[in-house]
């Protein structure tokens, strides 16, 4: 079928983990609409920067598609009434991150048919540069894989960097997931458009989209549908996790090594997600904000598992109500993926922008929580993608030599757990990362 | 309904390796070893194997932390020592050895992953420190299986009867002392003289390497070892074959097969980076052909790793991988 990992081209990184993919739940299944829960939950900050500035007042009626609240300050993004409905609160409420964070409330209107209001469609191809770096921003686009960083900001670099290629991250390397895998297969077009988008905004000619291996069809509908007119190539990559880590993606695509601290800019490239891109097409097509996302509910612990198209800010609990409920066995709730997602406590935590998977893990599959000394067997250095020492590293964490870890390039850690999926002694090394991560940061305030 | 949710730090999968997994699998492996000693040298054998685990197990349970002999950790040094004795040593020799090993090789240490040398190696330097006259009487094959080949059971600090049973000189004392050959499919199969568990070098390679195929040691190390002895070894041999033995004399004697396979790849006391496991194996084979030829002793294999264990933390300091994209290879303090 030609889907094989191109040997020159590489498409590989060295290191990684296999673990099971555990994708047959969702992969053939097509991406149907969830129905409109009765009420969403939009939290302030769904992006990687500041908080967005509430707009609405309680009481007020919003109708799909309106701000709610206004980005604040560059590195921030708007967010957008997911379903008309009248505003109940600004109040703190349950954030996937796990704390408490501000959020509009809004009650869903009943017998709706959550029309968006009719809005300005602009013709992308007359616009300069900026005008359609502006319309994403003010769409409220951020980064659909996991880390939602807002899009706006990775389409304009400094003056100074010299990009010469889009990636389209195409991997979906976490166990589970299917999100950006059916929207490769069923809106493989949208991926070109908004690959063509970034690439006109950038002033790019090459655009590479990076696929592995384990899902030929979606490689298949990316190539049937590849423009001409343009340099864009599909390249096959293999399936090892974290393949689409970005640097592990720029490594395993174009043979570059991004420098320890720098981004992917640096080496001339810029990364997005399929579904980001999948996206911006259709702020264009439709001139709908981002107000819903695709995303997988999977798991032992769900009934029917499927692809679902639902309003930002639907809660957990509404989710895995219209994939069948939990099964007897459910254990763990896990938004993103189950190597590097977040358990969660509460189901009424809502659903985000950067939420790609929603996975019930079942009471036989959470991993044990007994930890045995360090053995130092070594299969963390053969794991860690970024060959980091988390056996030394980790010692250090223990006793809380933090500076030392420092030193030793604990800031290229990605938190990616691949040395903690493969730690025989089950020691909780990314999670003792965060801590030290954590600790190195606040360390002037608590010296001051 | 509602489950109980847990919430767990990610990555919320593992692999299917766990440590006592590794371990209690070496164990598994170390089974037809044990068989073939016990097959080779009788009751005692299985006897001195079970002396030598009882002391590093007993010991383990009376110091070391509440159930820390389910991980299996314990029963590996007793038996990997118990396969470096000879058949006919009495029985509180090997209990001593075992307690020993684990209690000033590893539990001073601070237990499991603490220690700097390999327990069950240094469990039989005491050993061989304490008793050198039993340590090197070996007896020979022959009798009923049931005939103990030596003085097994006799009482703490009596003198064995050594003088009472048939013994015989190993194929690396023969060589190093009498200039005699020994045959080498003999040594391959593990019909000589020897320690308990160094005589069967096809069997110990064959069960060694089940466990480098589940990655529960690193083949660099054995690979590493074999190649320096046997480089060593044929170079040697080549400049005076009258003097020096071949290459695969020098691997399947004495401990080599047993101490590359099982010593030498503890996971505990070898490097973490695969540099420094090239390192460490080059290392144990320079000083084994070394101490083996030019020594005063007739077998190095065990000197040669504890050594090589000492450096350890210099070889994971020296070695360490480069950080993907920075330039220097920097070293842990």
């Amino acid at each position: 079928m030609g889907v094989r990992p191109g040997r020159n081209g590489h498409g590989r990184f060295r290191h990684g983990v296999h673990p099971p993919e555990l994708k047959e739940l969702t992969a053939k299944t097509p991406i149907r609409r969830a129905p409109f829960p009765d009420e969403v939950v939009l939290p302030l900050r769904q992006h990687t920067g500041k908080p967005a500035r509430a707009i609405v007042a309680p009481g007020a009626r919003v109708e799909r598609g309106d701000t709610v609240a206004e980005a604040d300050g560059f590195v921030s993004s708007p967010v957008h009434a997911s379903a008309t409905g009248i505003v109940e609160a600004i109040e703190l409420w349950p954030h996937p991150d796990g704390s408490w964070a501000p959020a509009v409330r809004i009650a869903v209107e009943r017998y709706s048919v959550q029309a968006a209001r009719p809005r300005l469609v602009p013709e992308w191809e007359s616009l300069s540069p900026a005008e359609l770096i502006e319309a994403i921003r003010q769409a409220g686009v951020v980064g659909l894989g996991g880390a939602a960083f807002p899009t706006h900001v990775k389409l304009s670099p400094p003056k100074d960097a010299r990009i010469d290629t889009v990636l389209i991250n195409g991997c979906e390397c976490e166990p589970y997931l299917t999100t950006d895998h059916r929207t490769m297969v069923e809106y493989p077009e949208r991926v070109h458009l908004g690959l063509r988008i970034m690439m006109r905004v950038l002033g790019v000619t090459r655009g590479v989209i990076g696929v592995e291996t384990n899902k030929p069809d979606a490689i298949e509908a990316l190539r049937a549908t590849k423009p001409t007119d343009i340099d864009v190539t599909v390249q096959p990559l293999e399936v090892k996790y974290p393949q689409g880590a970005e640097k592990m993606l720029i490594a395993s695509v174009l043979g570059r090594e991004v420098p320890s601290g720098k981004l992917p800019l640096h080496v001339g490239v810029v990364v997005q997600n399929v579904a980001s891109a999948a996206t911006i097409a259709e702020v264009f097509e439709t001139g709908l904000p981002l107000v819903e996302r695709i995303v997988t509910v999977t798991g032992r612990g769900v009934r029917q598992p499927a692809n679902l198209i639902v309003p930002v800010g639907t809660k957990v609990r509404d989710l895995v109500a219209a994939c069948g409920g939990f099964t007897d066995d459910a254990r763990e709730i896990v938004f993103g993926g189950p190597m590097m997602g977040v358990a969660q406590a509460n189901l009424d935590t809502p659903l985000v922008k950067g939420t790609s998977g929603i996975v019930v893990l079942s009471e036989d599959e959470v991993r044990g929580q007994r930890s045995y000394p360090c053995i130092r067997c070594g299969h963390c250095l053969d794991a860690c993608p970024v060959f980091l020492n988390p056996q030394h590293l980790g010692q250090l964490a223990l006793k809380g030599r933090y500076e030392e870890m420092e030193a030793m390039h604990l800031a290229d850690c990605m938190l990616c757990g691949c040395c903690g999926y493969t730690c025989p002694s089950n020691i909780p090394l990314p999670q003792l990362f965060a801590l030290a991560k954590t600790a190195l940061r606040q360390r002037p305030a608590v010296k001051a | 309904m509602t489950p109980r949710l847990l919430v767990t730090a990610s990555p919320h999968l593992g692999s299917a390796d766990s440590t006592p997994r590794i371990m209690w699998t070496v164990v598994g492996s170390l089974v037809p070893i044990i068989a073939a000693a016990t097959w080779f040298f009788g009751v005692s054998a299985l006897l001195v194997i079970a002396a030598a685990t009882a002391g590093a197990v007993v010991t383990e349970r009376v110091f070391g932390r509440h159930g820390v002999l389910a991980d299996g950790s314990a029963a590996i040094t007793g038996l990997l020592l118990g396969l470096t004795l000879p058949a006919g040593l009495p029985l509180w020799m090997a209990f001593v050895g075992g307690a020993f090993g684990i209690g000033c090789g590893k539990l001073v240490f601070g237990g499991l992953g603490q220690n700097v040398f390999n327990p069950a190696l240094l469990g039989r330097a005491f050993v061989q420190a304490a008793f050198p006259a039993a340590m090197t009487t070996w007896p020979v094959h022959g009798g009923s299986w049931w005939q103990l080949k030596g003085d097994n059971l006799a009482w703490p600090l009596t003198s064995p009867r050594a003088a009472e049973f048939v013994t015989g000189a190993s194929p690396l004392g023969k060589m190093k002392f009498e200039h005699a050959d020994t045959s080498l499919w003999s040594l391959v199969i593990g019909s000589t003289e020897g320690s308990l568990g160094e005589t069967a070098g096809l069997l110990i390679l064959l069960c060694g390497g089940y466990l480098a195929l589940r990655n529960y040691l690193n083949w660099r190390i054995p690979v590493s070892i074999f190649a320096t002895v046997g480089v060593l070894a044929a170079a040697l041999h080549q400049l005076d074959p009258a003097r020096y033995p071949g290459a695969l004399f020098m691997l399947f004697s004495g401990g080599l097969m047993l101490g590359a396979m099982y010593m030498a790849t503890d996971l505990v006391t070898s490097p973490v980076t695969n540099l420094g496991c090239w390192a460490f194996g080059a290392g144990i084979g320079v000083l084994v052909v070394v101490i083996r030829i030019w020594g005063g002793l007739v077998e190095g294999v065990m000197y040669a790793i504890l050594l090589m264990n000492a450096l350890v933390p210099y070889l994971n300091a020296w070695t360490q991988p480069r950080v993907m994209g920075t330039r220097a290879v920097e070293r842990a303090s």
